[in-house]
This record gives C-alpha cells, sequence and structure tokens, in this order.
C-alpha cells in the first residue's frame, strides 16, 4: 500500500509502552496513519537512556548503534514519548561524537526523530483530529518533551479539536513529575514528595482526566493517584487524541473504569 | 580540609529534611517567590536570552584566557596600591587571611556575604586563632547565631521561619528588653540593622567576597542588597576580597553584559540595590575607604576543571537560579545536599571540591528535568555535567550492587532484541494475569523503592510488538 | 607565597596546555583590553534624551526611590528642604566638597549643614551623582572628597543630585564617561551602582526597606545641563 509522496515511519514504540501499554503504540499507529503516513515498527528493545543516564556509556552506545542500524530505512522515526524522542535526537550525536562511523548515521537518525504530537503538528501540519472525549482533562508537561524538545502548545492545539473534551490547565504544569527514571526508585522518598505536590495541583483542577505525552510520568503520577484513592484517570495524550479509549486508564482493571 | 561534609549521608539528610515541619514551611515560600520574580522581569527584557548568550560568551573566553587576564588583574590591582595573594587550596586561603588579620592586630573582623569563604572554612579558623568573625548579611548573621551553614548560596536563611529567627534572636540579643515585639519580619530587620551597626564602627578588618573580577582595571565587584558588604569594605582599615580564580571577566563592558542577567537571575531584580566597583585602597585626598586593600585568589581545585568535562561549571556567577527551580532543592532543602554547594549547581561542584567518593549522591539525586538549564544565566549544561559525575562513579564501580545488577540485567536483554521480546512478553503475560482485577499492584518484590509510595500500573497483556506483528499476520 | 602563585599558573597552564606565550591568545587578550568591545545593548537603553529621562525616573521609582525634579540647580536647597520638612526629618545634612553642591545657594534654607564623611551619626546626607543609567534606575557614584562613600550608606536618609544631562541610556554608557575623565584601565577607589533603597528578603522572602544601608532614597534630578560635570 505505499503511495508514491506518503512518508515512510518507523514507529519507536518506547519500552515502557511495548511493555506496559500496548494501546498507546496502536493509538500513535492510528494517528499517523490517518494523517496519511505508513507506518511500520522494526524489532526494537529500548532507546537506552536509562544505561546512558546512569553513566555507562558504552552499554547505551551498543543499544544506541542497534536502534540506528533498525530505524535506518525510514524517512521520519516517530515515539510517542519527549523523553525517548530527546535521547535519540538529541544524546545519540553526543554519544558518538568523534566516532568517524556511527556519528554521521547518529546525526542522520537525529534529525529525522520526532515525537509523537509535535510530528503530526510541526511535520505533518495537523490541525485537528476527528475524535470525541467527554470531560475536564488536565495536561502535564513532561520534562524532556517540553525542554528538550519544545512541546508545549503541540498537544494543546490537538486538543482544543477533540469534540466534548475541555481543557483545565494544570498550576506548574511545567514542574517534574518526580520521575526521573531510575531516580523514582533509587530517591524515592523525595520523588514521593515531588510526585505528591504534583497530585495535590491535579486535585485542585477538579479534572477528571489527566492526560501527559511520557508513559513513564504518566505511571508515577497515576501510581500516587491511585495509592492517594483518587478517581482522577491518567491516560497518554495521544489515545484521546486516536479515540481509543476503550482500555481501561492507567492503574485501573478492566472494570473499574 | 574545608568545611565538613556530611554529603555521603545524603538519603539520610534527605529523610530528615522531609519530615521537618518548620523547614517544609519555609521551602514552601521559596518555590513561588523567586521563580515568579524572575519571571516577571525576564519577561520584561526581550534580550534576556541574547544577553545569556552574550554573558556565555563572555566567561568562555576568558577561562579560555585565564592564565593571562589574572596576570593582567595582578598587575592592575598592584598599580592601584594593593595586594595579591595566591592560595592554591582552602588552607592556604585561610593561612593569608589569618597572617593579614594578625599584622592589622584585629580583633573582629565583619564579612560580607562570601560561599568562598564558606567553602574553605574561614570563620573556624578565625575563631580558633582568636578573631571574631562577624557575619553581617542579614541571612548569614542569622545562621551565624545558629552555628548552621547556609542552605541556600543566596538566601542563607531561607530554611527558617520568622518564628525560629525570632527565638534566635531573643537568645543571643539578652541586652535588650525582652518584652520587645518581633512578631514581624520588620522589627527583626530593624533589630539586626542595630546590632550590626555597632560591629560595622568597630571591626578591625572586613572581609568581603567578589562576584567578579576585573582584568582591565583591578576592580574587584560585590553585588549587595543590604548594603552590609559596602558598610563592610568601607569602615574596617583594612578590607580583604576572597575571590576565586573563575571570577575574572576581562573589561568594564563584559561584567555589563553578566550583571543585566544576574540579579534579574537570582532575586528577579533589573539590578540589585549595591553593585560596588572597587579598586585598591584610599587615596590621597580621600577622606573614607580601607587603608589596606588585599585580594586572595584562590584555586581550590578549579584549574583542574579548566580544558576538560567540567570547564562549563566555572561559568557558574552563583545567582541559585538552578536550585530555585529545581524539585529536589524544593523537596529537601540545602542543608540535605551536605556541604556548602546545594541544588543543581552544587551537585556539579561539590564532587569536583570534595571528591565523587563523598559527593556521589548529589549528581545522582536529580531527575533530569532539565528546569536548571533551562534558567541558567549562563547556560551551563548542568544535567549534562551531573551525567558525567554518574559516568565518573560507574568507570570506578561506585554505584550501589543492587542498581548496577538490575541494570546490568535489563542491559543485557536490551542488546539482545529477540531474546528481549521473547522473555518480556512472557513476563509481562503473567504481570498482566496477576494485576489484571485492580489494574495495578500494591506491591512488588523487585520495585520496593517505588511501590512503598505509589501503586505500580499492571501491563495490559501482551506485548505492543507481539500483537502489531500478529495483527500484520492477519492483514 | 611566590611558589604558590607559581603553582597556581603552572596548574591553570597545563590544564589548558598552553604556555602563556602564545601570540595569538596574548594579542586576543590585548585587543580585547584596549578595545573593551561591546555586547548586547538592550532597546530600552538606546532611548532618545527625553525617553531616557522618563525611563531613568519610572525605574528609579520601581525601585522604591523617589525622584523630584528641579530646574536649574539653584534650585537644589530649596528642594532638599522641602524634602525632609515633608517627611518629617530634621534640618541636618551633611555633604562632601563637590564644587556643584558647594556653589548651591544653601544659606537661603534653614539647613544646618555638616562636611565631610560620617561616623554613623547622621541621619540625613546630600551626594552629587558621577552619573546614571536609565535602563535600570540607577545612580552612579564615585568616591573622593567630593562624595564621600559613607554618605552613599551610613546615614538613615541619603539624596542625590543628577544632573539630568548625566543620565546616559545603558549601563555601557557610564564606562566612556568615566575613561574620559580618569584616563583608560583607571578606576576610582570606590564605584557605586545604586539603585533605590538598601532591602532585605532573607526572612521568609518578605522584602523590606532598611537593611544596613539608607531606609530611603531621594534624587534630586537638575533639568538644567549647565552644571553637568
Amino acid at each position: 500500500m505505499s503511495v508514491e509522496g506518503q512518508p515512510r515511519v518507523g514507529l519507536f514504540v518506547t519500552c515502557l509502552v511495548d511493555l506496559i501499554r500496548p494501546s498507546i503504540g496502536f493509538a500513535a499507529a492510528k494517528l499517523l496513519e490517518d494523517a496519511g503516513c505508513r507506518v511500520e515498527v522494526p524489532a526494537q528493545t529500548c532507546c537506552g537512556q536509562p544505561a546512558f543516564n546512569a553513566g555507562d556509556r558504552d552499554t547505551a552506545r551498543a543499544i544506541a548503534a542497534q536502534t540506528i542500524a533498525a530505524f535506518e530505512p525510514y524517512d521520519y522515526v516517530v515515539a510517542p514519548s519527549g523523553s525517548c524522542a530527546g535521547q535519540i535526537s538529541k544524546h545519540y550525536p553526543e554519544l558518538f561524537a568523534g566516532d568517524p562511523n556511527l556519528a554521521p548515521k547518529a546525526n542522520a537518525l537525529a534529525a529525522k526523530t520526532y515525537e509523537l504530537i509535535s510530528f503530526l503538528t510541526d511535520v505533518l501540519g495537523v490541525e485537528s483530529v476527528k475524535a470525541h472525549f467527554d470531560g475536564t482533562v488536565t495536561y502535564h508537561d513532561s520534562c524532556s518533551g517540553l525542554r528538550e524538545l519544545g512541546i508545549k502548545a503541540q498537544p494543546r492545539k490537538l486538543l482544543g479539536s477533540v469534540a466534548g473534551l475541555s481543557l483545565v490547565e494544570l498550576q506548574e504544569s511545567e514542574v517534574c513529575c518526580g520521575f526521573g527514571g531510575t531516580f523514582s526508585v533509587k530517591y524515592g522518598e523525595i520523588s514521593d514528595k515531588i510526585v505528591s505536590e504534583k497530585t495535590a495541583r491535579i486535585g485542585k483542577t477538579h479534572a477528571a482526566t489527566l492526560l501527559a505525552g511520557d508513559l513513564g510520568c504518566l505511571m508515577n503520577m497515576a501510581g500516587k493517584l491511585k495509592r492517594q484513592g483518587s478517581a482522577v484517570q491518567v491516560r497518554h495524550v495521544a489515545e484521546v487524541l486516536a479515540g481509543m479509549t476503550d482500555e481501561a486508564p492507567i492503574g485501573e482493571g478492566k472494570q473499574s473504569a | 580540609m574545608s568545611a565538613v561534609s556530611t554529603s555521603p549521608q545524603f538519603k539520610r539528610n534527605a529523610h530528615e529534611a522531609l519530615r521537618d515541619a518548620n523547614l517544609q514551611q519555609a521551602l514552601g515560600m521559596v518555590r513561588l517567590g523567586f521563580i515568579d520574580k524572575r519571571q516577571a522581569v525576564v519577561d520584561k527584557l526581550p534580550e534576556f536570552d541574547a544577553l545569556r548568550d552574550s554573558a556565555r560568551e563572555i566567561k568562555n573566553h576568558t577561562l579560555a584566557h585565564l592564565d593571562l587576564y589574572l596576570e593582567r588583574y595582578e598587575k592592575k590591582v598592584q598599580e592601584a596600591g594593593g595586594q595579591v595573594h595566591f592560595a592554591r587550596d582552602a588552607e592556604e586561603a585561610r593561612g593569608l587571611i589569618l597572617e593579614i588579620c594578625r599584622k592589622a592586630g584585629a580583633k573582629t573582623v565583619t564579612k560580607g556575604k562570601s560561599m568562598i569563604s564558606e567553602e574553605i572554612g574561614l570563620n573556624a579558623h578565625l575563631e580558633a586563632n582568636g578573631v571574631t568573625p562577624v557575619e553581617t548579611d542579614l541571612g548569614e548573621y542569622i545562621i551565624q547565631l545558629r552555628n548552621e551553614g547556609p542552605s541556600h548560596i543566596i538566601a542563607p536563611a531561607v530554611h527558617l521561619t520568622k518564628a525560629q529567627i525570632e527565638s534566635d534572636f531573643r537568645r543571643v540579643h539578652t541586652h535588650l528588653d525582652p518584652t520587645r515585639d518581633l512578631s514581624e519580619p520588620r522589627s527583626l530587620l530593624t533589630e539586626a540593622r542595630g546590632v550590626l551597626r555597632q560591629k560595622f564602627l568597630a571591626a578591625d578588618v572586613g572581609i568581603t567576597g567578589a562576584n567578579f573580577l576585573i582584568a582591565e582595571t583591578g576592580t574587584s565587584i560585590i553585588v549587595t542588597n543590604e548594603g552590609n558588604g559596602d558598610l563592610t569594605q568601607t569602615l574596617p582599615k583594612v578590607h580583604i576580597v576572597l575571590a576565586s580564580i573563575e571570577k575574572m571577566v576581562p573589561t568594564l563592558e563584559d561584567v555589563s553584559q553578566i550583571l543585566r542577567v544576574l540579579a534579574r537571575s537570582a532575586t528577579g531584580q533589573e539590578m540589585s540595590v549595591y553593585t560596588t566597583f572597587s579598586t585598591g585602597p584610599r587615596r590621597a585626598g580621600d577622606p573614607d575607604g580601607p587603608e589596606q586593600y588585599h585580594v586572595v585568589i584562590l584555586d581550590n581545585g578549579r584549574s583542574n576543571m579548566l580544558g576538560g568535562e567540567f570547564q562549563d561549571m566555572l561559568r557558574c556567577i552563583r545567582c541559585g537560579a538552578c536550585m530555585n527551580h529545581c524539585p529536589v532543592y524544593h523537596a529537601v532543602g540545602g542543608h540535605a545536599y551536605g556541604w556548602v554547594y546545594p541544588g543543581p549547581m552544587g551537585a556539579v561542584l561539590t564532587p569536583t571540591l570534595i571528591g565523587v567518593d563523598k559527593a556521589g549522591h548529589l549528581p545522582n539525586a536529580s531527575t533530569f528535568c532539565g528546569r536548571c538549564e533551562s534558567v541558567c544565566p549562563m547556560k551551563i549544561p548542568l544535567p549534562k555535567m551531573m551525567r558525567h559525575w554518574r559516568e565518573r562513579e560507574f568507570e570506578r564501580h561506585l554505584m550501589p550492587a543492587p542498581m548496577r545488577y538490575g541494570l546490568g540485567l535489563w542491559a543485557f536483554f536490551a542488546r539482545r532484541p529477540a531474546l528481549y521480546r521473547l522473555t518480556t512478553r512472557a513476563a509481562m503475560w503473567s504481570l498482566s494475569k496477576l494485576g489484571r482485577s485492580k489494574g495495578r499492584f500494591k506491591s512488588l518484590p523487585f520495585a520496593g523503592g517505588w511501590t512503598k509510595y505509589r501503586d505500580f500500573p499492571a501491563p495490559q497483556g501482551d506485548t505492543f510488538q507481539a500483537q502489531w506483528a500478529k495483527r500484520k499476520r492477519a492483514a | 607565597m611566590t611558589s604558590a602563585r607559581d603553582d597556581l599558573f603552572a596548574n591553570l597552564r597545563r590544564s589548558l596546555s598552553v604556555t602563556g606565550t602564545e601570540r595569538i591568545r596574548v594579542a586576543e587578550v590585548e585587543e580585547r583590553l584596549a578595545e573593551a568591545p561591546l555586547g548586547v545593548i538592550p532597546a530600552r537603553g538606546q532611548l532618545d534624551a527625553a525617553g531616557r529621562l522618563a525611563l531613568f525616573k519610572a525605574m528609579a521609582e520601581a525601585a522604591s526611590a523617589t525622584v523630584t525634579e528641579v530646574e536649574s540647580p539653584e534650585a537644589v536647597p530649596q528642594a532638599v528642604a522641602a524634602y525632609l520638612r515633608d517627611h518629617n526629618l530634621p534640618a541636618t545634612l551633611r555633604m562632601g566638597s563637590d564644587p556643584r553642591l558647594a556653589a548651591m545657594p544653601w544659606r537661603d534654607t534653614s539647613l544646618e549643614i555638616a562636611s565631610g564623611r560620617s561616623d554613623g551619626h547622621d541621619l540625613n546626607a546630600i551626594s552629587h551623582a558621577f552619573g546614571a543609567v536609565a535602563e535600570t534606575g540607577t545612580l552612579v557614584m564615585t568616591s573622593g572628597a567630593d562624595n564621600p562613600t559613607t554618605l552613599n550608606f551610613l546615614p538613615d536618609n541619603h539624596i542625590v543630585v543628577l544632573s539630568a544631562a548625566d543620565v546616559g541610556g545603558d549601563l555601557e554608557s557610564v564606562w566612556p564617561k568615566l575613561r574620559k575623565a580618569l584616563g583608560k584601565g583607571a578606576m576610582p577607589r570606590a564605584l557605586n551602582m545604586v539603585t533605590g533603597p538598601s532591602r532585605s528578603a532573607d526572612i521568609e522572602q518578605t522584602l523590606f526597606l532598611g537593611a544596613h544601608g539608607p531606609r530611603s532614597l531621594h534624587i534630586v534630578l537638575v533639568k538644567d545641563a549647565a552644571s553637568a560635570g
């Protein structure tokens, strides 16, 4: 079904989505296909960020080399995560700086890698989506997407086109949720304090649903909200934009939604 | 040896900080005060970001030519009648300062706020040798009364509530009427002004830090709001400037660029109240000013940072914006970091100064949210440099064993895509069965650091890659 | 001490991989010091004379200074006397030997004038500014017998006379003026940039005026350019 001019997109689904919440991957694929892309999913594991941030550059490089090879054939590489897209587009070049063989390839991959929502709006020029979602939502700006990739207006723009949805801004939406990858486990107590501040502000919005663009942050916030007995439902923004909200929200059972 | 460090106990410090109600109340005020004020003045200056770039380039140029600018600076200070002393480490700097104080026959010295003074543990050394140091910055004065170190580089007493300060003033200022009203910050400020005014007039030596040193003119600069630094350096017979090597800038024009980003980033002011340029001692015909002007220039490990992966950190102008915007600093405050410099800048600098074996927690206790770098007036890539410390630790096998094994296991699979797909598919399938009804786990054996505080969302079932492959086969 | 100095420079040069004698580096440094290139100058620092004065006033007031305008140097003493009276302050005033201040008709007022440095017991003092910076409402004071530095910091109330002609737009405008007055590479012993009265927010981030320096800063802006120093 390849059509002349149809962009060929390699979906980098991210390890968390692959393992924990595949429905985000399908929502991403639908959004991309609706926007006229041909979506393919090459064999993949992880972007290597945990190793990179742990100071293990050798492992980070080995995993990155794997990703570079797997995604070479595509016009674009798109990830439903600012964090993983940022790892590829900002940090892969840093990992291979000075490597005559891999630096050009890392730079080439970096240049064609995007976070999902900003790819839809900034590259494909998507102005609106044909989705329906009844209720009030609030939105958390995940750190890597916001500060490494400048994602702020894009999700709000597309959410504005969802029928039935109204967005209430979250106070201090740009403040970290306290996830930080292994930080959340290594410094669980501090992470807990930070996420508790976040969930308190989420509560103040009175929104029924919390959205964000990174599953790591979403698991952290959902995990805290559920532990606190909150009724706020937590979803990846792509699920709402794709109109694919049949699956139970993050951290909720099949019946409870 | 410098100031005492509790950085190795960062986790315990943090644990206690999170349970300290006074501290948490005080930290609640830090957050919005600094952030909103900074944003408001930044919004009023469209050239702010261009000035950050300009400031960064000025410091990069200076650091690349630091030997030459230091030589020129030294020459200009001497021409103006001042003396320059070089100290390789904290001990040498303390010795030099004590020697100057002794020669001046000093009994008391007043002090302007100086982080370098904290870094070299100057007060304890002076006291042990019969010279009484009096901190004159209000915040520093308060923490000196409490025998504490600063918890913030520009607001040293930011961890205290006014009730705590009131009780310290009553404890120490016993010569004042015990029934006086000290319930408001203003009355505390007035009382400190009165007490310290006498100290300013009586001091034999005044010691200040320096925000900048200017090579063109041999000038040291202090930037303050209270005026204490100026009284410290104007009234006594001897003025000692204590500064580290990276405070250098080439010209008056260069420092003007950096001043524009300093006050805005630090306190959200367009300009601090007092920016004072000092060049040498009292001149013929001068009715006031010190008779001697000394500059002690400290290295203390900084020259080793030049030419390496931590050189960018030497651009730091100590504004505090990184900690003001740091979620970890907001949660635990400055003392938890366990040494002189807290927050993101401390997380990069402290391992350099006291060793990564002692300060290893600091660059690890970051979510890498990047907000520090986004507000840094000198555009220092703080997260990147914290990562460099993690790399050094990794190379030296300083990472705690469980974390190392966990990451190693994960890396083993992540480097083998076929095995990864097989294994994770099975693991997620069983986890999803276990967690299906509730959709989450209250505890998981391998993720106690997570589930102690929050639930862990259960996997939906089959992995995305497996489902996608199935879908493609069906199509 | 010599060895500490030598060691420090040797270590610096080792880290930078330089000897300190490279012609290109030396030339770069000499050029920068000689030419003192300008960086980014904010648009708000580049207004015309009227715009500069208006901005200076607005910024100084935003920093909690007060500003009175007078038409000529001769009008300064009456304006100062009125300010002190209006604020229920005693009719005393300390000043240095600045000829511009000395030439003003202080005898027309009932102010009790003291001269020279302050010993910390003065309520009111007056100085003449070297210049000012409109972009931030900043006064530029230079040390010396004309305007002793202690007057800027010890009295409770500091009054500063500023000639309108001396108000520059941007911070950088101070430096050519200073080099013209003192020579390239020279500075007064102390150059104080003052933006509003002293303050502290060290207690619970609550800002209060009058920390260790003056509690009030009053600027008398003289429109007549004749007194420009």
